[in-house]
């Protein structure tokens, strides 16, 4: 098809039935490209590369786009010898890291970055040894073990400053990054975030890999989204090999989706009463959360629902699901109840209004993601702009919030959550008969795809490329945590450092998910 | 008027603390594991958790057990800030190479006597992520293991069947390294 986009003329293949659009341009372009999405109020959703020389192609850099037109899969082949694209990074500051990390795995260079440090490499493979090219040995890798490895951090100078740096390891049961606070008295001048600690080579692991295990594998990028990298890592597998999915393995793909986004909305909401020292209101979330992980141990069999999307549909087909319409009205008063004490509760909403707060426009302009982007203004739900089956016959009313402070962002799961009850309640009530999972198999080409999935923290992208033995050949999974982590950086400025644990919480971003 | 109001909700649910399971079973063999922790014990186990690298998914059962049904500060057990205050290590993940010395640095900073636990398939063999150019594998491959506990992820009971399960062992500490 051809349109326009600001002064561009482009052609564009869709994918499937999808509201998802594939266009190849020459790495010269990409700015101009960019800069007229962006100027349509556009974002940056995910940046890869590859290396598709064995295959007989290029290096490859690919982007996706949020634009008016739909989803856009961009691609730039790249110079062989020596692969480079101009930055974006000036248009879209959340291109940075991962055009860092790029850079890190693939040795493929963003020319004219501004930030050109490591990023997911720490010392555990050399500076001019690049991890996913496809003649990489790992034998070569060196057998650093994360110690001091000179990173340089931005200093900042002047009386009375000084810094804190906290982990890798945290006081508490999260996950483990580098944190350097710098601060006068408590207020924080300054954070850098130093991640990429829980890299473990997810990406290499997929190469080679059966779609099966596959599926596994992705739904392990970040635990807490298993049922949403699960799902897109399926969809985009089948959207490469053209796999009709059965209409009820859809519905019941989404019913683990939305029970997977009760589940966080749950424990997060009752840690962020905890961070303000109402324990109350942990014991009384994490009383309905293990109810709840109970029910879907009793249903399906595992409290988090791991391994039952699998690609061509479900593995597993409940006989009944009354319990759990049950289990919904209930919850649904419980947690009423619930919000409105926080509510009311003087002290919890002393510390949640005007604490980490991202103002709308530049939430905007660095493209905050997901819930924590919607509680600062950015309406973009994959379920409600970019819906697939069966999200675009569920009507999901997507939540929004303008404040962008913690309690903004405790008002968006108070809010999302009520929907995912009601959308569970639909689900259960229209579930389509029939069976839950078609046969999936490769036809000995290179084939490619998309799976978009809107998890309970934001947008999560894989894409697959299947090689002609009917493996994996490529995987990228995206975490919207990319994109989310600077922003926490900014949230906290001009704040008290015991507020950082509250903040933080407020966004509970994926380590595993952006450090892969 | 919240506080009223956090009062009657907190008098209606009442204390949910097990026994309150799914099963009989499951409730008699919780009360067991009160009871042999508390033999065991007579004082309190302090754990520090440390993730090695972990998909984040083992950490969401570690949660739950420190939520209200498992009231596992009863049983004396508490979760520390700091190495330097804990009994047992409890460790998720493959070992990435990038917390490869974090880890050691942990261990070493744990004083004697100390076990410590593997929880998770990673943690256990690898799991799905193996040993590779940034992974370690297991974490028997770093530090010393006492117990292994398997599970994607294990859930909050076999947790603390494993916490008995370690405390049980002559603790080893130094002289295994």
């Amino acid at each position: 098809m051809e349109t326009r986009l600001g002064d561009l003329e482009l052609t564009l293949t869709p994918q499937g039935e999808d509201a998802l659009w594939r266009f190849s341009l020459t790495p010269a372009r990409l700015p101009s490209f960019a800069r007229a999405i962006r100027d349509e109020g556009g974002q940056l959703l995910a940046l890869w590369g590859s290396d598709g020389r064995p295959s007989g192609g290029s290096f490859a850099l690919d982007t996706v786009f949020l634009s008016s037109l739909g989803l856009i899969w961009a691609r730039c082949a790249l110079d062989t010898d020596r692969p480079a694209y101009p930055d974006l990074a000036g248009l879209f500051p959340q291109a940075g890291r991962m055009q860092r990390a790029t850079r890190d795995l693939l040795g493929i260079v963003a020319e004219g970055a501004e930030d050109t440090r490591k990023w997911l490499r720490h010392d555990a493979w050399a500076a001019d040894v690049y991890p996913l090219r496809k003649d990489f040995d790992a034998a070569a890798a060196s057998a650093g073990g994360g110690g001091d490895d000179g990173y340089a951090f931005v200093r900042v100078a002047g009386e009375g400053v000084h810094e804190i740096p906290v982990g890798p390891i945290h006081a508490g049961v999260i996950e483990p990054g580098h944190f350097r606070f710098s601060v006068v008295g408590e207020k924080v001048l300054r954070l850098e975030e130093r991640l990429g600690y829980t890299h473990k080579g997810i990406e290499k692991r997929f190469e080679g890999m059966d779609l099966v295990t596959g599926a596994r594998l992705a739904g392990r990028v970040s635990g807490d989204s298993h049922s949403a990298y699960a799902w897109a890592y399926c969809q985009a597998v089948e959207a490469a090999l053209g796999v009709a999915v059965p209409a009820r393995a859809l519905w019941l793909r989404a019913l683990m989706l939305e029970m997977e986004r009760v589940a966080n909305h749950l424990g997060d909401l009752g840690y962020l009463g905890n961070d303000v020292a109402l324990t109350f209101g942990f014991n009384q979330f994490w009383r309905l959360k293990e109810d709840w992980l109970r029910l879907g141990a009793q249903l399906f069999g595992h409290r988090y629902l791991f391994d039952h999307i699998v690609p061509g549909g479900v593995a597993v087909d409940p006989p009944s699901l009354d319990p759990l319409r049950v289990a919904c009205v209930r919850l649904h008063d419980e947690v009423a109840e619930l919000r409105s004490i926080y509510d009311e509760h003087a002290g919890v909403q002393d510390r949640f209004a005007h604490t980490g707060t991202v103002r709308p426009d530049l939430a905007a302009r660095l493209g905050l993601a997901g819930l924590a982007g919607r509680a600062s203004g950015q309406a973009w739900d994959l379920r409600v702009q970019y819906a697939h089956a069966p999200y675009d016959q569920l009507d999901v009313r997507m939540a929004t919030g303008l404040r962008g402070d913690v309690a903004a962002r405790v008002e968006l799961r108070f809010v999302e959550l009520a929907e995912s009850l009601r959308l569970i309640g639909e689900i259960v009530r229209r579930l389509p008969a029939g069976p839950c999972r078609s046969e999936v198999c490769a036809h000995g080409q290179n084939a490619e795809g998309l799976g978009w999935v809107e998890g309970w923290r934001g947008p999560v992208l894989v894409s697959v490329h299947i090689g002609t033995d009917g493996r994996l050949e490529r995987v990228h999974p995206h975490d919207p945590s990319w994109q989310n982590w600077p922003l926490l950086e900014l949230a906290i400025l001009g704040n008290i450092v015991p507020d950082f644990p509250l903040i933080n919480k407020s966004f509970n971003l994926s380590y595993s998910g952006q450090d892969l | 008027m919240a506080t009223f109001r956090i009062l009657h909700k907190m008098l209606r649910c009442g204390i949910v603390s097990e026994p309150q399971p799914a099963s009989d079973d499951d409730r008699a063999e919780f009360a067991r594991l009160h009871d042999e922790l508390r033999q065991v014990f007579g004082r309190a186990p302090v754990i520090r958790h440390v993730d090695a690298g972990s998909c984040n998914g083992c950490e969401l059962e570690i949660h739950a057990l420190n939520g209200p049904h498992y009231n596992i500060e009863g049983l004396g057990i508490r979760f520390a800030a700091s190495p330097r205050h804990a009994d047992v290590l409890l460790v998720t993940g493959p070992v990435s190479a990038h917390l490869e010395t974090a880890l050691r640095r942990s261990y070493d900073a744990t004083p004697d006597p100390k076990w410590v636990i593997a929880m998770g398939d990673c943690a256990c063999d690898g799991g799905l992520f193996g040993p590779s150019y940034a992974s370690r594998g297991r974490v028997a491959n770093v530090i010393p293991v006492d117990v292994e506990l398997r599970g994607c992820p294990p859930g909050p009971l076999a947790l603390l069947r494993a916490i008995r399960d370690v405390v049980r062992r002559p603790p080893v500490g130094s002289s295994r390294v």
